[in-house]
């Protein structure tokens, strides 16, 4: 197929950012069509992945729909491609931009032009970040996805929102630039960034150590990892709705990525020579922001918390290198990507009605908002993992797989299901049930009908692929058993080396 | 006679120079024929020089050298000239500077600048700095009735003496350790690290640090770029640093090339000391243009880190540095000129507050630039230092690599700090928006060349692929 699917998918949305940025008129016909644009734009681009996802070939590991051009002559190539991990993020992200289109449209009062704006350039770049081949190319995304970002929390955000927006900006980075030097060094040692060549080939053992370490330090921090993820719950609590979910549900993503991709599949040695550092910090993450989501009264911030004990499961599935505990990361991030964008809407509904995000503002909702409290109730039980939803598939998976690597990484593991279900349900408690805390509330209307569609879309799939995971399961399996199959042979690689 | 022909464009600025001064003397209200005439000279020159042929020439006993580089450079020179000229064109026009003088030491300063760029001996390369440094003295405190212009044109003037007269010491040294002026000669002679010849070094090196203010000579620029009138600081920040680059490239990798060894560490602390003062000095600034003329300070140190490397690749890289770098100054002063309410142009950065609701197109493309100075992918900036760190890692100077990536962190709080004001802060009274077409296409030209610079990059690297010193 000639038809350069994945440029298309990269850069439909760029080219609706460009038409809403050049429409001209009054301001009332330019914000109509602006929406007009940002949704039909985000839909086509959906419908297009998921075209895309049924032509894609599920019995081949190679990279596909691969598009090579010029780009910096002699060395680096503008390479696209995508394999069985990649499509299912590219799939999460199609997904997501519309609703958050949806939100901004809902709830932003002004510039709404720009923000259509933002946030289509903000889904090319992270599209690009997961279709990229080559490292310069991955870097270019991975980092220009700070402007809008920056710009989406600092315009439209709540009040502390040029603090966190500067965290924000500073801390990812700070963490990316060491990820820049690495990739240079990587092409003065190997010769290239073309990932699948570099996939390929086996870079010394001693180079190893210290550019996974620096790839580490800018996955961890976008992640993020315990100790530097202090600037997720600023900016989570601070962005708008839309910000937000896209904060949640694929940037933090796009790291998890990295490591799969590029920590796993480039330096073989040193992930398994700092495996335990990950289990680690990912156990302290785990426990630790889940003590502290039990005590926040700011309900952003507590999902923000949970969000990153969610990724230390992640990290802790991801260099488990068992089949399981790979797949149930992988399943894990889109679960989450999913659970937390709901969450964060739910989140947004009552903010947008009350102008607070205070748990202690709320209370007794279902008996004013019933449909809300009912939705709201599905996504909490997908957050702590109830079976039967995608969030037990992900945490399952990752705990059978830890559990043959390192059962006391298991044990503590799963004392963050237990807390998921305290702060969680917790939460709900006190929002939705309980007497009405104030009789200001009473006036709260329910769900109206876009907040109803785009809430069924998402509990739809998460309730979907809880009961049914299997199309994930095969999109991943075969690219999933072939970097197990290359980590494990690099590892021996190295090893015999060694020893002569 | 035959070698006049290869001095061409050099002879026609003179003439045009000196004819366009006399137009300017006898004929009344002369300085719009003047700027309109001084203007057509550098698109005219710009032809001339892409006329020449591009092997390698060395005329005048090998003292005046014509090739790939010195060619580069004119025509960057040029072109950014013509575009300063352009741009400050509404400021002149609304301050008390607007006389016929003005264009015409732009001229010759260009002039000085030529000679530089193509010298290929101590007393062309000496003669060509004191032409263009005394019109800068002149444009400096060309406000005559500003008491902050004339102040930073004295101050100017006094520390570049300073420097100048360091140079011609260090020229002498070396003259008198080769026996020579020639740069190739002076190469053959200067095999190994004699005392004097190491000294005289050090003196050159300073005195073009000077030029190109870098860290620790670097402090007038923060005085006088605030001092001198705003067309004259774009001018500042811009062209002359030009000349200066390619002359320092000229001196480490032609006569000095031999004692790489002795200069490298110099030219590593000057950039680290830039990179590090550009970027946390600047944090502090509150007038627009000190602000600018610390970031100038810290992207010269970056410039220079490809200089420090040794290799082609990393001349290449500083090259490529200084175009993207005159790219978004242009830009950035572009934007500066545009800050002026009811013909009164302001310098505080909190005057732009809230610029991103009264103006929105001059708001986004002051993002771009901005973003693009802190070098932020996928801006033109960032390909910048992108190509620098390339050839610096190369050479296995990771510290250099890790402390430049770390500044420009530190350096993106304060270009993020300008736009946290432009887009975050509330608005106030809308400027003017009766600017002139030149400084609207200034912008617009240097935002849309940022902005799209990454769809094909190699357009930059091939045009300099062909500049070989070393």
């Amino acid at each position: 197929m000639n038809f350069p699917i994945l440029s298309a998918i990269i850069f439909i949305p760029l080219i609706g950012a460009l038409f809403i940025f050049i429409t001209r008129g009054s301001q009332k016909n330019v914000e109509k069509n602006s929406k007009y644009v940002a949704i039909f734009s985000s839909l086509t681009n959906f419908l297009l992945s998921v075209f895309l996802w049924f032509s894609f070939d599920m019995t081949t590991s190679n990279f596909q729909f691969v598009e090579k051009k010029i780009w910096m002559e002699g060395f680096i190539n503008f390479q696209l491609g995508i394999d069985g991990i990649s499509i299912l993020f590219i799939l999460l992200t199609t997904f997501i931009a519309p609703i958050c289109i949806f939100s901004g449209i809902q709830s932003i009062k002004f510039k709404l032009k720009e923000f259509l704006i933002a946030i289509l350039v903000m889904e090319t770049l992270m599209l690009g970040v997961f279709c990229s081949l080559d490292l310069v190319i991955f870097y270019l995304f991975f980092e220009g996805g700070l402007i809008p970002m920056f710009l989406i929390i600092g315009i439209w955000g709540g009040p502390k929102r040029v603090y966190s927006a500067f965290k924000f900006f500073l801390f990812t980075l700070l963490g990316s630039v060491l990820m820049l030097i690495a990739i240079i060094s990587i092409y003065w040692i190997t010769g290239t960034t073309d990932v699948i060549k570099l996939l390929d080939s086996k870079i010394i053992q001693e180079y190893q150590y210290l550019l996974w370490l620096a790839f580490f330090s800018s996955f961890a921090v976008k992640l993020p990892m315990w100790p530097v993820h202090t600037w997720l719950p600023d900016a989570h609590v601070e962005a708008p709705t839309a910000g937000s979910v896209i904060l949640a549900a694929i940037l933090l993503k796009m790291a998890g990525y990295g490591f799969i991709r590029f920590s796993l599949g480039l330096f073989p040695v040193a992930s398994d020579y700092f495996a335990p550092l990950i289990f680690t910090l990912s156990i302290v993450a785990i426990i630790y922001t889940s003590l502290v989501a039990l005590m926040q009264d700011d309900m952003k911030k507590l999902i923000a918390y949970s969000s990153v004990a969610h990724m230390g499961f992640v990290t802790i599935g991801i260099f488990s290198l068992t089949k399981q505990g790979l797949e149930g990361s992988i399943i894990q991030m889109i679960s989450h990507g999913l659970i937390s964008a709901a969450l964060f809407l739910c989140v947004g509904v009552v903010y947008d009605r009350y102008h607070s995000r205070m748990i202690s503002s709320y209370g007794g909702l279902v008996n004013i908002m019933p449909k809300y409290a009912l939705v709201f109730m599905i996504f909490t039980l997908a957050a702590l993992g109830l079976p039967g939803t995608s969030g037990f598939v992900g945490e399952f998976l990752v705990l059978v797989g830890i559990f043959q690597i390192n059962v006391l990484v298991a044990i503590l593991a799963s004392l963050g299901v237990i807390l998921a279900a305290a702060y969680m349900l917790w939460l709900y408690r006190r929002v939705i049930f309980g007497k009405l805390a104030s009789a200001e509330i009473k006036e709260m209307k329910d769900l109206n009908t876009t907040e109803i569609y785009v809430f069924a879309s998402l509990a739809f799939l998460i309730l979907f692929f809880g009961v049914y995971p299997e199309p994930l399961f095969e999109t991943v399996n075969i690219s999933v058993n072939n970097l197990i199959t290359n980590y494990q042979d690099n590892l021996n690689f190295h090893l015999a080396l060694k020893n002569n | 006679m035959q070698t006049i022909i290869y001095i061409l464009p050099e002879l026609f600025l003179s003439l045009a120079i000196m004819s366009l001064l006399m137009v300017g003397v006898f004929v009344k209200k002369g300085s719009k024929i003047v700027n309109l005439f001084s203007i057509l000279s550098l698109i005219l020159l710009i032809a001339l020089i892409l006329n020449q042929s591009d092997t390698t020439i060395k005329i005048f006993n090998g003292s005046y050298i014509i090739d790939n580089l010195s060619i580069f450079m004119k025509v960057l020179t040029l072109i950014f000239c013509f575009f300063v000229l352009l741009a400050s064109r509404d400021y002149v026009k609304n301050t008390n500077i607007d006389k016929m003088e003005y264009p015409i030491i732009i001229l010759t300063s260009t002039l000085g600048m030529f000679l530089m760029i193509s010298s290929y001996d101590l007393i062309i390369f000496y003669l060509g700095l004191e032409l263009q440094s005394l019109s800068l003295y002149i444009l400096a405190a060309f406000n005559r009735e500003d008491a902050k212009s004339n102040e930073a044109g004295l101050k100017y003037f006094v520390l570049s003496a300073l420097a100048s007269g360091l140079l011609l010491y260090g020229s002498s040294l070396i003259y008198g350790f080769t026996g020579s002026t020639n740069f190739e000669v002076i190469a053959a002679n200067l095999k190994e690290a004699q005392v004097g010849a190491v000294f005289g070094i050090v003196f050159i090196i300073v005195g073009l640090a000077f030029k190109v203010s870098l860290v620790p000579f670097h402090m007038w620029t923060p005085d006088v770029y605030e001092g001198a009138p705003t067309s004259v600081t774009s001018f500042f920040a811009l062209i002359p640093k030009i000349a200066a680059i390619t002359v320092f490239i000229r001196f480490m990798y032609v006569p000095f090339v031999n004692l790489i060894d002795q200069w490298q560490i110099i030219i590593l602390f000057l950039s680290i000391a830039s990179m590090i003062l550009g970027a946390v000095a600047a944090i502090g600034q509150t007038n627009i243009k000190r602000l600018m003329a610390y970031s100038t300070i810290g992207h010269m140190g970056y410039a220079l880190a490809g200089l420090a490397v040794g290799t082609n690749q990393g001349i290449q890289s500083t090259i490529i540095y200084l175009t993207i770098y005159l790219a978004m100054n242009l830009g950035a002063f572009s934007c500066i000129f545009m800050m002026k309410r009811e013909n009164v142009f302001y310098e505080n950065i909190n005057d732009l507050s809230g610029l991103s609701k009264n103006h929105p197109m001059l708001a986004f493309s002051f993002l771009i630039i901005l973003f693009s100075l802190a070098g932020i992918p996928p801006l033109a900036g960032f390909f910048a230092k992108f190509y620098i760190f390339m050839s610096v890692i190369e050479a296995e100077m990771y510290a250099l690599a890790i402390i430049g990536l770390i500044t420009t962190v530190i350096s993106a709080f304060y270009y993020l700090r300008i736009i946290k004001i432009i887009y975050f802060d509330k608005s106030k009274k809308p400027f003017d928006t009766s600017y002139d077409w030149g400084l609207k296409s200034s912008l617009i030209l240097s935002s849309i060349l940022v902005l799209i610079y990454f769809i094909y990059p190699s357009i930059l690297t091939n045009a300099v692929s062909a500049i070989i010193i070393y």
